[in-house]
Parts: C-alpha cells; sequence; structure tokens
C-alpha cells in the first residue's frame, strides 16, 4: 500500500534559467547544472587589470590551451558548493574515528622507533608540498576559464589545505603533540638531500604563468607519481615492516585520491579530445614535467620504498595518460 | 607517551602557519609577483593575526551541517509552491534585483579573492582569502538555487549573468566589482575586504535578507540566515587586514586612507540600489533607508573610524554627503526606473495612498515637498492610460555610471554635476567624490564600458531601443518589464490567488 497525498500543482513557466535551456534542452535543470554553466562574466569588463594590463579581467588567454566552449567539461562527481562540501564531510567523519582511534589506542607506542623516523623523513614532509599544491590549484580558479572548471580547482586547492594539515596531525600523534615530528619533518624538506629534488620541482611550478600548464605540472603528473608512491607503495613498504596502523591514518589521501582523479583524468580528456593543437601542447608539458618529476622524485622514492619504485609510478602515469588520449 | 593538550592559537600555527617555508630554488618576488606595485609595505607577515582558526576539516563538517539543513528548506519550498506565500507580486522584484545585480558579485567575490588567496605572501592572509573565496562560491550557487523556483513563476530571473553583463543599471554594481578586481591585491582587500563586507554589508546584504523575512521569502531568508556566520568571518577577515597593513609600516597610511575615502563612496553609490528596494519595492517594509543608513552607517561607522583613529585613519571623505542625501537618494532612485521602466528587467510601480503616507512620515522634510507631487502626476497619468517613460538615453557619470539624476542637497530642484578634462576630452560626474576618484586614476576610468555611450556608438545590437533592449539585453519586452499593473507576473499572482485586478474591481463599483 502507499498513501498519497495531494499537492496543488502549478504549472510552471519555464523549467529553468534561459542559458540552461540553450544549453541542456527545455526541461528542468539539475542543480548541479544551474550552480555551474554560463554564469562567470564573460563580457565588457570595464578596466583591464593593473597587475596584468595585456590581458582582460577574465581572460580566455591565460592558457595557451584553446576551446571552443571552455564549458564543454562536466565534472563526473557533479560537485558544486553543496556536493562537495558533503562529500568531504563524510570523509572526515571517517577519517575523524580513524585519527581518535588511533590515539585512544597509543598505536604510535606501538610503533618501532624506526617505522617512526621513516614516516617523520619520508611522509611528513609532504605537507609542505601539499602546500604548494593547494597555491598551484587555486591559482587555476583564479586564472582560469568559465566555473564548470575553476570551482573544481578550488575544490582540489582546499582539499590539499585539509590534507597538509592531516599530515601535520599525523606528526602530532608521533610526537605527542610536542610539534618535533613537524619541525624534523620541515628539516628534511629544507635540507634533507632526498627532499630537494621535490622541493625544487614544487617551487618550479609556483611560477609557472599559464594555468593549464599548473594543472598538468601538478595534478596530472606529480600527483599521479607521489601519490602512487607514497599512498600506495610507502604503505605497502610499512606494513611489511610492521607498521601497517599507518594505513588508518592515510586513508583519507588514498581515498581523496580516486575521488579527485576521476576530476582530473576528465578534464585532462576533454581537452585533448578538443584538437590537435591540445593535444600537442599537452604532451609537450607532459614531457617537460615528467622528466622533471621522475628526476626530482627518484632520491626520495629511494630511500621511502626502494630502487625501482619511480619507475613503477611511470607506468601508473603512463596508463593514465593513455587513457586521457596521451 | 603523554599527550599534550594544543591549544586552538598552537595548533592552527602546527597544523597551518608552519606549512610555509622559506624558497631557495625560485625568488619570492617570482612566487608573489603582485605584492609590492602598489607601494603598500609589507616588512613581516609572521605579525599577521589569524581572524578565524578554522582547519579544513572543521570547515566541511560545519558547512555541510548548514548547507544539508538549507537545501531542506529548499526543497520544502519548492514542493509546497512556497513563492504563493510571499506578500505581494510586487515583492519578487526585489529578489529579481538581488539575482541579476548582487549573485553576480558573489561570483566576481569568488573571483577576486581566489586571486589574493593565490598572491598574498602570507599564508595565514592566503588561506583566509580561499575559505572566503570558497564561501562566496557557495552564496552565488546557494542563492542561483534559492531563486530557481521563483524563476519558474516569475519573469525576469531568467537571464540574470547575460543581462549583468550588458544592461545599464546593471554596470553600476558591475563596474564597482570590476574596479576592486582590477585594482592590485591590497586595494582589493580594502575595496571589498573592509569597504563592502565590514562597513557595509548590514546596508546591502542584511535588508534583502530582512526584506524576505518581512515578506514571507522563506527560500531567501533561509539562505541569509544560513550565509551569517560566512559573513561574520568576512567582516572579521575584512578588519584584521586593515589593521595589518596600518601596523606593518607608517607609509601605508596615506595610501590606506585614501583607499578607504574612494571605497566607501564608491560602494555607497552602488547602495542607491537598495534605498530604493527598502523603500519602494517592498510591499512590507523593514525600515526606512535613513533609518537603516543611521543605524549602520552613521552610528556603526562613527565608532568604527574612533577605534581606527590611533593608526591615523581619519572619517571617510564624502561621508558628508552621503548624510546629506539620505533623505532624498531613494527617491530619486525609483524616479529614474520609473522613469526608465520600459529599460528596466524588472516591474516598476507607482506608490499606493497607503505607501505615500509611510514615506511623508519616513521622510517629513523631503517626500511631500518634493516628491509626493511628482507621483502624483505620474498616477495621475497612469489613470488617464498615458503611463510616463522617458524616451531618452540619460548620461551616466564616469565613474558610479548612474543616471545623473541626483541633485544638489542645497537644491533639490538642480541636478548635481561635474566636470572633468583629461587627454581632450571631457568628462561628467555625479559628485565629488566620483569626480576625484576619476582626477585620480584617469587612465583607469577612462577605460569604463558605460551603458549609454556604448549603445550611441552602436555596440549594443543596434540603433533601435528595442534592438538593443531585446536582443542585446534579452529583456522579454513588456513582460519583463514596463508597469507592475498590467504585467504578467501580477495576472498570475491573481489567479493563484483568485484576486481580480484593481482595474476590473474599479470597472465594476462604477
Ligand atoms: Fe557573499
Ligand atoms: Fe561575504
Ligand atoms: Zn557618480
Amino acid at each position: 500500500m502507499t498513501i498519497e497525498i495531494k499537492t496543488a500543482t502549478l504549472e510552471p513557466i519555464r523549467h529553468t534559467f534561459e542559458h540552461t535551456r540553450r544549453r541542456f534542452g527545455d526541461k528542468p535543470a539539475s542543480r548541479y547544472q544551474e550552480a555551474s554553466y554560463d554564469i562567470a562574466p564573460e563580457n565588457n569588463f570595464h578596466y583591464r587589470p593593473m597587475w596584468q594590463p595585456d590581458k582582460l579581467l577574465n581572460d580566455t588567454s591565460r592558457t595557451a590551451v584553446v576551446m571552443e566552449d571552455w564549458y564543454a567539461y562536466r565534472d563526473p562527481r557533479q560537485y558544486y558548493y553543496g556536493t562537495y562540501v558533503q562529500a568531504r564531510a563524510k570523509l572526515q567523519e571517517v577519517t575523524e574515528s580513524n585519527y581518535a582511534f588511533f590515539d585512544k589506542r597509543g598505536l604510535a607506542g606501538r610503533m618501532s622507533e624506526e617505522i617512526r623516523e621513516k614516516i617523520i623523513r619520508c611522509l611528513i614532509p609532504l605537507r609542505h608540498m601539499e602546500l604548494g599544491a593547494n597555491m598551484n590549484n587555486v591559482l587555476c580558479t583564479a586564472y582560469g576559464t568559465s566555473t564548470v572548471v575553476t570551482q573544481a580547482f578550488l575544490y582540489n586547492g582546499m582539499d590539499r589545505l585539509g590534507i597538509a594539515q592531516y599530515l601535520s596531525r599525523i606528526g602530532l600523534l608521533l610526537d605527542g603533540n610536542s610539534g618535533e615530528a613537524l619541525a624534523q619533518a620541515k628539516e628534511h624538506w629544507m635540507t634533507d638531500s632526498a627532499w630537494q629534488g621535490l622541493r625544487r620541482y614544487t617551487e618550479n611550478t609556483l611560477v609557472i604563468e599559464d594555468w593549464f600548464e599548473v594543472f598538468i605540472a601538478q595534478d596530472v603528473v606529480l600527483d599521479t607519481l607521489v601519490y602512487d608512491l607514497m599512498y600506495r607503495q610507502f604503505d605497502q613498504t610499512i606494513t611489511e615492516q610492521g607498521g601497517s596502523d599507518l594505513a588508518m591514518l592515510i586513508e583519507f589521501m588514498q581515498e581523496w585520491h580516486k575521488d579527485n582523479s576521476r576530476w582530473v583524468d576528465a578534464t585532462l580528456k576533454t581537452t585533448v579530445a578538443e584538437s590537435e593543437h591540445n593535444r600537442e601542447l599537452i604532451r609537450g608539458w607532459v614531457a617537460d614535467w615528467q622528466e622533471k618529476a621522475v628526476a626530482d622524485l627518484a632520491p626520495l622514492a629511494e630511500i621511502a620504498v626502494g630502487e625501482d619504485a619511480v619507475s613503477a609510478s611511470v607506468e601508473v602515469l603512463n596508463k593514465r595518460l593513455a587513457k586521457a588520449g596521451l | 607517551m603523554s599527550n599534550r593538550k594544543l591549544n586552538l592559537k598552537d595548533k592552527y600555527r602546527l597544523l597551518t602557519r608552519d606549512l610555509e617555508w622559506e624558497y631557495s630554488y625560485r625568488d619570492y618576488e617570482e612566487i608573489f609577483k603582485q605584492e609590492s606595485f602598489e607601494g603598500i609595505k609589507i616588512t613581516d607577515w609572521s605579525k599577521w593575526e589569524d581572524p578565524f582558526r578554522l582547519t579544513m576539516d572543521s570547515y566541511w563538517k560545519y558547512q555541510a551541517e548548514k548547507e544539508k539543513k538549507l537545501y531542506a528548506i529548499f526543497d520544502a519550498f519548492a514542493q509546497n509552491n512556497g513563492q504563493q506565500n510571499v506578500t505581494d507580486a510586487r515583492y519578487v522584484n526585489a529578489i529579481k534585483l538581488f539575482l541579476t545585480g548582487v549573485s553576480p558579485l558573489e561570483y566576481q567575490a569568488y573571483n577576486g579573492f581566489a586571486h589574493v588567496g593565490r598572491q598574498f605572501g602570507g599564508v595565514g592572509a592566503r588561506v583566509a582569502c580561499q575559505m572566503q573565496s570558497l564561501d562566496e562560491l557557495r552564496h552565488v550557487q546557494t542563492q542561483i538555487h534559492a531563486m530557481s523556483h521563483y524563476n519558474k513563476h516569475f519573469d525576469g530571473f531568467q537571464e540574470f549573468p547575460h543581462m549583468h553583463d550588458r544592461v545599464w543599471y546593471l554596470s553600476v554594481p558591475k563596474s564597482f566589482f570590476d574596479d576592486a578586481r582590477s585594482a592590485g591585491p591590497f586595494e582589493f582587500m580594502v575595496a571589498i575586504g573592509f569597504s563592502f563586507e565590514y562597513v557595509l554589508t548590514n546596508l546591502l546584504f542584511v535588508p534583502f535578507m530582512s526584506g524576505a523575512a518581512y515578506n514571507g521569502d522563506m527560500a531567501t531568508v533561509t539562505f541569509g540566515f544560513s550565509a551569517q556566520s560566512d559573513e561574520a568571518r568576512h567582516m572579521t577577515l575584512g578588519l584584521e587586514i586593515i589593521k595589518f597593513m596600518l601596523e606593518q609600516h607608517e607609509d601605508n597610511v596615506p595610501i590606506v586612507q585614501r583607499w578607504i575615502n574612494k571605497w566607501l563612496w564608491r560602494g555607497y553609490r552602488v547602495l542607491t540600489l537598495v534605498a530604493m528596494m527598502m523603500d519602494y519595492m517592498l510591499p512590507n517594509k523593514v525600515m526606512s533607508w535613513q533609518e537603516s543608513f543611521e543605524v549602520y552607517f552613521e552610528e556603526a561607522a562613527t565608532s568604527l573610524f574612533k577605534d581606527l583613529a590611533r593608526y591615523g585613519i581619519e572619517m571617510p571623505a564624502y561621508a558628508a554627503t552621503a548624510i546629506e542625501e539620505k533623505e532624498h537618494l531613494s527617491h530619486q532612485a525609483w524616479s529614474i526606473f520609473y522613469n526608465y521602466g520600459h529599460a528596466a528587467a524588472f516591474h516598476t510601480w507607482m506608490p499606493t495612498d497607503q505607501e505615500m503616507d509611510w514615506l511623508s512620515e519616513k521622510y517629513p522634510n523631503t517626500f511631500d515637498k518634493y516628491y509626493r507631487p511628482r507621483y502624483e502626476k505620474w498616477r495621475e497619468m497612469e489613470e488617464a492610460g498615458e503611463r510616463y517613460y522617458n524616451p531618452t538615453l540619460p548620461m551616466l557619470c564616469q565613474t558610479c555610471q548612474i543616471p545623473m539624476g541626483f541633485t544638489d542637497m542645497e537644491n533639490p530642484t538642480l541636478t548635481s554635476y561635474r566636470q572633468s578634462e583629461y587627454d581632450g576630452e571631457r568628462y561628467n560626474f555625479c559628485s565629488d567624490g566620483c569626480k576625484d576618484i576619476f582626477d585620480h586614476e584617469p587612465e583607469k576610468y577612462v577605460q569604463s564600458w558605460l551603458p549609454v555611450h556604448q549603445i550611441y556608438q552602436g555596440n549594443c545590437g543596434g540603433a533601435e531601443m528595442e534592438d538593443v533592449l531585446g536582443e542585446y539585453y534579452r529583456i522579454n519586452l513588456g513582460v519583463d518589464n514596463l508597469d507592475f499593473h498590467g504585467s504578467p507576473d501580477e495576472e498570475r499572482w491573481n489567479a493563484w490567488h483568485n484576486l481580480q485586478p484593481a482595474e476590473d474591481k474599479l470597472k465594476e463599483a462604477s
């Protein structure tokens, strides 16, 4: 049996806004569509930016990538603000209970000194790289074109800040909130020869001007390699060495990377499929940054996992690029 | 191992501030290219006091809870056709003005805060700006969703982003934000973070939300409540940036003072739209523009600037002019819109007798003397079937882009008018404030995309007004615009409520 409540129906005079109707047809549009398509200013900008007088305020020429329609993209996760924060809130709830469990059971004390040292040396310094990733993704929000593109960059940027904060909390779990682990990890980031490649790479990405190149250097090339190296291979290594409790502290990063990769792949694919010009351009950027990344990551990969670690991650990257049509 | 408890400040320092490092493979200036060109001197970013110490995990958690509640109300609103419960269909024009004029500014704020959220050299300031960028994205998207259902039952919402980029009066808010975003990062923060979000928000955002509460608009008022805690964060950020700049170097003081003068005047001019909304567009009035101006500007700003005096900051220039205008502003603005009701994307109307009496009571010095006679004449014309529309195009102020309709306050029958010459051309202004802003940066303001000039130059779809309004602006002529009386909005509203149009009632009675 079902019960049926009668409500007064009123015939609407239109189903959605005109710009969403033009794009998706005369039917009710989804909340993702109404929040994401054709809402950015495009015309009649009043003044040239004093910080870049040769461009308009929202200028499509801030990248060499050319798209006939910058709204050709679609985030497979359909994140607008509301769905984004709700997805992250769920993920953080799980994380919070993992961290609380780790803390309450004193699992840090169960780790050997050696494992602890290894985590502090090989994993925690990544919090600085994540801050760089935060800045890079926010740059793409600020200078990119179309809401459907720029909003996803902001979500990514804020996620990276969140991850940097979780990495810091792992440090605090390991050092009993003294902050010593974080200080040590920063020392590694600044002076340890194993980390100088990655720090150089990060600083180099912070001066790239073309926002789409930033996306390639950071989200496509570096993230694919680093996340495979650290959150898959390093996780395994530590588990084998008796530090399996680390797994519950990095679940957020693993889940997040899966989620974020869906959007990265879709964005890459749409751009490459647009034109030969885009494909060649991106191919060039990928080659450039991949070469740098492999060299810069090698010393860290070696101490964190072992000799063949980087080439294993490169394989993952290549598969991913092939899927996107590169 | 005994775990020490961390206080909030230490925790935030370790989790956020300490993520920063000193660059050695690249120069600081390469990474933060925009930090010095405005002449602001920052000697030590570590002195930045974080205005709210929110880490991302709590941000996601709190904001997700708020969103969940908000969307539950939106769903219920749509399901129950809550648009039928507003006081009167005239009210809906206030939120048309909001969606076309204000929501796109939320979008611009999202852009602008992302920009400074990348450009500032201090991680504390960057992260605070990034969070505001994300909040502003929230605001524009939730506003679109709040209005989405109205759009299905009223005319005038359907082309809001297209209109914002083109329509004459929307160039007032658009140029304001374009102005801020095209400035350097520090000026942007004085313009938006401080002047707009801190000093003026109670005069802009709050009247719309209170208007919604007073007029039965569940969707909008719920959004307003939901955004309140975001706005509280934005206000503390606005104040912190000012204090930080002033404390960093004494050379910053005169620069900041000039920006405060400029941006409070610029922002106040945008509020003209709010003033008329409050006094004319709300069937159920919250308070008069004058009352709101006295509480939220005169009183609040006076105490704020007393507080800032210790840094050498004075009351903004032109505050006296704004105060002088408070008894006239809304009436002059509504007159302009009534005159150009065929060129607006919402409906206009003459106040009812009862509303005129309210205006007389609220504006005893000015309404009966200057405005009531004018309105009575227009009403007579309307009753005679000759509703007045002004067929000419107005001259616009080069800075604020409002039609030159403001009068001299000493003599409210004379239009106030200022001029400057630059590079052999003459430029017109509505006020000293607007003229001074131009004179200080003429190379910027000669670029203004002035809607009326653009029409004359043939850049807006043709020489005929019908082409401009219909094709270029995409106003549905006779549907979205003209007088509320006789509009399809009115007709539908009457049908929902089994009401007769006023005219029919009159006919029947006679
Ligand atoms: Fe906002
Ligand atoms: Fe705000
Ligand atoms: Zn002006």
